[in-house]
């Protein structure tokens, strides 16, 4: 693991170095060390690509069907996890990054942890439904080809240890990843805006440090009953502190790279890669066309600690896309896109929801033996549902609760905060 | 009350799909075919053709978990199924083959054991089927692939073949056991080393997926794991003729 952790480390610190340099002269030169967009603006991109990270972190929780080769993983290296945790970072950062201006350190945090708190409750919930599929499977499913595989219900004889180790965070079913990342990742932003708000390039060159710091000295999360954390959060951190360092003047004071010609080529000769060598996934008679060396040098593409190559393809893509499609697209308030942005809206409820669906999903395809047609319409139904949910609960942000979302309006209020999940 | 349940979850949410299910799941018996890239591979198995070539036994070894039998049924199992179908397309050499289970066992225990049961066998081919239970204990992908690499070195080393097989594809447990990072280590362990990897997930996975076998289904236990293990045998035969480019020494 070494060898390649010192390959990836390298660049990733001299790029950060690169990108420190940049900020440097326009940082100095404006008095706050953050500066914050203007307030009021809903950023309708951001809401618009998180959606449809929630769409995709569905589908593709879900066995494989029509539908997921409309899903990202499919033509690069990079995820919708990817998409998720840098926007988590940019709006947690936007919101309580005011919080933190304008009430103070304090006051912010209080308000980071009660957030944090709504994320664990709404893992713990999660948790209990997933108890209550693998019991279900478990006592319902004898299948001698699968004898072996279905000793992962062993668990089950302990549920003492295994629910405390669960509310600890340590013992983590498959697809249950993403929100305890999300939740020590928030825990961790009082302190990440608190030096921000001293020297935001600062900050970012620090999370970059303890990337490459990770990546040489195999730093993870053990969990229970062995292994380690699926998601490293002291990997993944530097997405998430990239995101907040973009939301606090970060991505202005980087327009100027943003909009030149060659960044935009390098982007995307690098997604045009980065394409070519996922298609030799699933056209292996195209691996012939990859040079051995390649291979050896970039395999495995490591999910758990965010290869670089992964982060490298996540940039390229940010950078298209903002090239692409500006913050004013009249599309943005088109009726077409409004599932997809109001999903984004509500991220957290949706998040969890569809997780729920995607264990209904497996119920399902478990109790009907269907083919492709049944796959692919459940994909579509849960997309459905998704939508309908989040419609339902901007209803009563707006209507219902009108009068409650009137009290929170200061400072930044908890749906803006999607910084939720 | 539970079927109940889900009769009125089925019936909301897949109104006209269901039927069409039900109807594909009578299908007659499958020829479980795999596309030929499946059982193609550049990497070679020397020893294998030496061994055919100068008209030696050939010593198959398979060491692997409890997915690499039945319970209570060995004989159906695809190592045995194996040794059938290299018989009959290979009826001029002797076929030994045994089996050496290690149930429960991460691919960094088994490793430890490898070069004593291969100085023990002296087979001319190991098969080494592993993954599982380092998934379903989530060990470390790196410890998983270093394990992996050491082994598959030390049988080499030792003057043997080496084929590896990985997980198998499971649907029901899609939701408890994350295959892939195994699947890709393994993946890079083959191309390092230059051996046959055998991908029983994506051959299982395309037969779910062509219809071949429901894998889903709680029916057809033990009859459903018979023709499963039945063709996964015939396709790892194919496999290391292919890769042991058996198919002209026979012609020869």
């Amino acid at each position: 693991m070494t060898s390649i952790a010192d390959q990836v480390a390298e660049p990733a610190v001299s790029d950060a170095a690169a990108l420190a340099k940049d900020g440097a002269p326009s940082a100095a030169a404006a008095a706050p060390a953050i500066a914050l967009p203007a307030a009021g603006e809903r950023e309708l991109r951001l809401d618009l690509f998180r959606g449809l990270a929630l769409w995709l972190i569905f589908i593709d929780h879900l066995p494989p069907n029509i539908l997921t080769w409309f899903t990202l993983r499919n033509y690069g290296f990079s995820d919708a996890t990817e998409i998720f945790i840098f926007i988590s970072g940019y709006t947690a950062a936007f919101v309580y990054g005011r919080a933190m201006l304008e009430a103070g350190f304090v006051v912010a945090t209080a308000r980071i942890l009660r957030r944090v708190w709504q994320i664990y409750v709404a893992h713990v919930f999660l948790f209990t439904i997933f108890l209550a599929e693998i019991s279900y499977v478990a006592t319902s499913f004898e299948n001698p080809l699968y004898t072996e595989e279905m000793g992962i219900m062993d668990f089950l004889k302990q549920p003492d240890v295994t629910i405390v180790q669960a509310l600890l965070l340590r013992f983590r079913p498959v697809n249950m990843d993403v929100l305890p990342l999300y939740i020590v990742l928030m825990l961790s932003l009082p302190l990440i805006l608190w030096l921000m708000k001293w020297k935001a390039d600062v900050t970012l060159a620090l999370s970059v440090l303890l990337y490459a710091l990770t990546w040489q000295y195999d730093l993870y999360l053990s969990a229970y009953p062995n292994g380690f954390w699926a998601f490293n959060p002291l990997a993944w951190q530097l997405l998430f502190v990239f995101g907040a360092w973009c939301a606090l003047g970060g991505a202005r004071r980087m327009s100027r790279i943003l909009s030149s010609p060659v960044t935009m080529w390098i982007s995307i000769a690098y997604l045009l890669a980065a394409f070519f060598v996922t298609l030799t996934w699933y056209v292996p008679q195209l691996s012939h066309l990859m040079p051995r060396s390649l291979d050896q040098w970039m395999y495995p593409i490591d999910k758990t600690d965010l290869d670089v190559l992964r982060f490298a393809h996540f940039l390229a893509l940010a950078t298209i896309t903002v090239r692409f499609l500006p913050k004013d697209w009249r599309g943005l308030k088109s009726p077409w896109l409004r599932p997809l942005i109001v999903c984004g809206q509500h991220s957290l409820e949706i998040f969890c929801l569809g997780i729920f669906l995607a264990f209904a999903g497996h119920f399902v395809l478990a109790e009907v033996s269907g083919g492709a047609a049944l796959h692919a319409l459940i994909s579509v139904c849960g997309i459905l549902i998704m939508w309908g949910m989040a419609s339902v609960i901007s209803w009563y942000k707006h209507s219902a609760d009108k009068s409650a979302s009137r009290t929170k309006g200061t400072g930044g209020n908890a749906d803006l905060a999607g910084g939720g999940a | 009350m539970r079927s109940g349940f889900w009769t009125v979850l089925g019936l909301t949410l897949l109104a006209g799909c269901s039927t069409a299910g039900a109807a594909r799941a009578e299908d007659a018996p499958e020829p479980c075919d795999v596309p030929a890239y499946l059982l193609s591979t550049d990497s070679l198995l020397p020893k294998v053709s030496g061994a055919i070539k100068s008209g030696q036994p050939l010593n198959v070894l398979v060491v692997g978990s409890r997915s690499s039998t039945i319970p209570s049924s060995e004989t159906s199992a695809y190592p045995a199924r194996l040794q059938a179908m290299l018989k009959e397309k290979l009826p001029a050499v002797p076929i030994n083959l045994s089996v050496e289970l290690q149930g429960a066992k991460t691919a960094e225990e088994v490793a430890a054991g490898l070069v004593k049961l291969v100085e023990e066998k002296k087979p001319t081919l190991v098969i080494w089927q592993t993954g599982t239970v380092d998934a379903m204990r989530s060990v470390d992908p790196d410890d998983f692939r270093s394990a992996v690499d050491d082994g598959v070195a030390a049988l080499q080393n030792a003057g043997s073949d080496v084929v590896l097989v990985n997980l198998q594809y499971s649907p029901r447990t899609e939701t408890m056991i994350s295959a892939p990072p195994y699947l890709d280590n393994m993946r890079v362990v083959a191309q390092q080393h230059d051996v046959p990897l055998f991908d029983r997930f994506a051959i299982m996975h395309h037969w779910n997926d062509a219809g071949d076998f429901d894998l889903f289904s709680t029916s057809h236990g033990l009859e459903l794991a018979k023709r499963v293990h039945a063709c996964l045998g015939r396709a790892l035969s194919k496999f290391v003729i292919n890769a042991a480019h058996l198919d002209q020494a026979q012609q020869n």
